[in-house]
């Protein structure tokens, strides 16, 4: 069984991103980029299911700007066989990746697509969904385990107040949350082997996919700040004021 | 103008995320219909017929609506689209789940998560973890939205709309139910609670958390949260995880307790209206967004709190 893998370059989490000033978008000159965290924990679900001798071959996906390619080793230095860069400068949306990925799946047939349930720049939750409602596979959303068996997904998923566990028919997609696994650190020799990975590059227009913007970004501003309030000394103040001047308790 | 707001509830009462969506729907402006789509669902469908804006419940009402799976509601959504320009749902798990799977087969863009809105096309939606928000325009025809519930007041119940039934949707039968584990408590939810007391990895252990928190919480009758590293230390469950990738809440008053204050975790809590910090590292980021902070060891603060309040 082939598991198909997106991964996305963003900016590293840790990363405290700024607004323009001019409004036009966050300022991303010499910011550290990396994999989005929740495609890590997808790969390395599904380098796991490899070693445990259920999947044959994982293929990790980037779709954006040349520079995926470093995002697209890192996939292969956790254990990824190959990689394909679909490569264009377009800001891509969502729905657009989704039709990139449906035209991948038609190409590589793979019987599950384990992806990130939501990107930390854009914090849309979108890309899955749409590839299993266009490819009209079942989709189980918000993994926090996966257990692969007799054509089947068994799939835990974190929910509002709790945990519901879903069958479904493979094909089928499957986005990762927090607690799926914890992904391994890339070794120095590994991350050697990636470099000797295939890496194959598409556009868009080979795969015949429109990936114009739907939506347009008018302007983007800072949030308002919350400014810093006032330090209490001890317990008694600070019921105090949370009873008379807050009137919140 | 039409708008469809898609319900969320348990086939016996809505979700409170159903009425800011709603009051969402009335910013856009149009007719508003609810749809209830779930089994022996006439309780949720008759709650939903008194939300004020609502001029039409659309119910449909059939076994393999039971769980609502994304699948069959996609079904049954796409197959009533005609004649909506909006389309909406809570940003919850169960909207963001069902969304972007219903844009998708609209081929259409999906906006996620909006706090506000500009006009009938343009809306406004937090990115990277809520530090950036974005104003964006859909050229689309039909909008398909998430709402993020706690940047809309709920609506109030004084209506009386209408319900039609509307006949279902095949089952597509593409995935089942085998287990729903709701974590079960006496405290309000997170979501909708006025209160909220949330626990860090200063707390040390998952038995710090419960000794220390819950005695707050009940005295306060609040709900309790905690924070992504608390989470991952394994102290509770991921469903009390309050951040960009947990729950984003804005209650009342909201109390710290041994946590930093990370970025992502800021993200879930900054538009609460009280924010208090208990933390000993006084270079702790929380401080910079809390109203009262208060540098001292919980683990004599809290018992001390317990007393006080």
């Amino acid at each position: 069984m082939k598991i198909l893998v997106p991964v996305k370059r963003v900016v590293d989490y840790n990363v405290k991103v700024r607004v323009k000033a001019d409004g036009t978008g966050v300022d991303l000159a010499n910011v550290k980029m990396s994999m989005n965290p929740f495609d890590e924990i997808a790969i390395e679900e599904a380098v796991r299911l490899k070693e445990a001798g259920i999947a044959t071959e994982v293929i990790a996906v980037s779709c954006g700007v040349a520079a995926c390619q470093e995002t697209l080793r890192t996939a292969m230095a956790i254990g990824a066989d190959r990689g394909i860069l679909v490569e264009t400068d377009v800001d891509l949306q969502p729905l657009a990746v989704a039709k990139l990925l449906q035209a991948l799946c038609a190409k590589e047939q793979p019987q599950i697509v384990i992806c990130g349930k939501q990107a930390i720049d854009d914090d849309a939750n979108q890309t899955g969904q749409m590839l299993a409602a266009l490819q009209n596979w079942p989709q189980a959303t918000f993994a926090s385990k996966v257990v692969l068996a007799n054509g089947k997904a068994t799939v835990t998923r974190e929910i509002d107040g709790g945990l519901e566990t879903l069958e479904i028919s493979l094909p089928a997609v499957v986005s990762t949350d927090l607690r799926l696994n914890e992904p391994r650190y890339a070794t120095l020799p590994n991350i050697m082997k990636a470099k000797k990975k295939p890496l194959d590059t598409v556009k868009p227009a080979d795969l015949g996919v429109d990936v114009t913007p739907r939506l347009t970004t008018l302007k983007v501003a800072e949030p308002a700040k919350r400014s810093a309030g006032i330090r209490v000394a001890d317990v008694a103040e600070l019921v105090n004021k949370l009873k008379n001047e807050a009137k919140v308790i | 103008m039409a708008i469809l707001v898609i319900a969320e509830h348990d086939n016996t009462a809505l979700k409170a995320a159903t009425l800011n969506t709603v009051a969402a729907a009335q910013k856009i402006g149009g007719d508003i219909h609810l749809l209830v789509a779930g089994s022996n669902c006439s309780a949720a469908a008759q709650e939903a017929a008194t939300l004020n804006g609502v001029s039409l419940v659309k119910v449909a009402d059939a076994a393999h609506y039971q769980n609502q799976t994304a699948e069959n509601l996609t079904a049954l959504v796409i197959a009533n689209a005609a004649g909506y320009s909006h389309i909406l749902a809570p940003a919850t798990t169960f909207g963001k789940n069902l969304a972007p799977r219903i844009a998708a087969l609209l081929d259409v863009a999906q906006i996620s998560e909006i706090t506000g809105v500009e006009s009938a096309d343009t809306f406004v939606r937090p990115i990277y973890a809520g530090n950036a928000l974005a104003t964006v325009k859909s050229a689309d025809q039909t909008k398909v939205i998430t709402v993020r519930s706690t940047a809309f007041d709920a609506v109030n119940r004084e209506n009386a709309a209408k319900i039609d039934s509307i006949s279902p949707a095949a089952d597509t039968a593409q995935s089942t139910l085998t287990n729903r584990e709701l974590t079960k408590s006496e405290r309000p939810e997170l979501g909708a609670a006025k209160i909220i007391v949330s626990g860090g990895r200063g707390l040390g252990s998952g038995e710090n958390y419960h000794t220390l928190l819950e005695p707050l919480a009940d005295k306060l009758g609040a709900a309790l949260g905690a924070s992504r590293a608390a989470v991952d230390a394994g102290f509770v469950p991921n469903d009390y995880q309050v951040g960009q990738t947990g729950k984003i809440v804005a209650p009342q008053l909201y109390i710290a307790v041994g946590i930093s204050g990370a970025i992502q975790h800021l993200a879930g809590m900054k538009e609460s209206k009280v924010i208090v910090a208990i933390n000993k590292d006084p270079d702790a980021p929380i401080f910079q967004v809390a109203d009262y902070g208060l540098v001292a060891d919980l683990f004599e603060t809290v018992p001390a709190l317990v007393a006080a309040v």
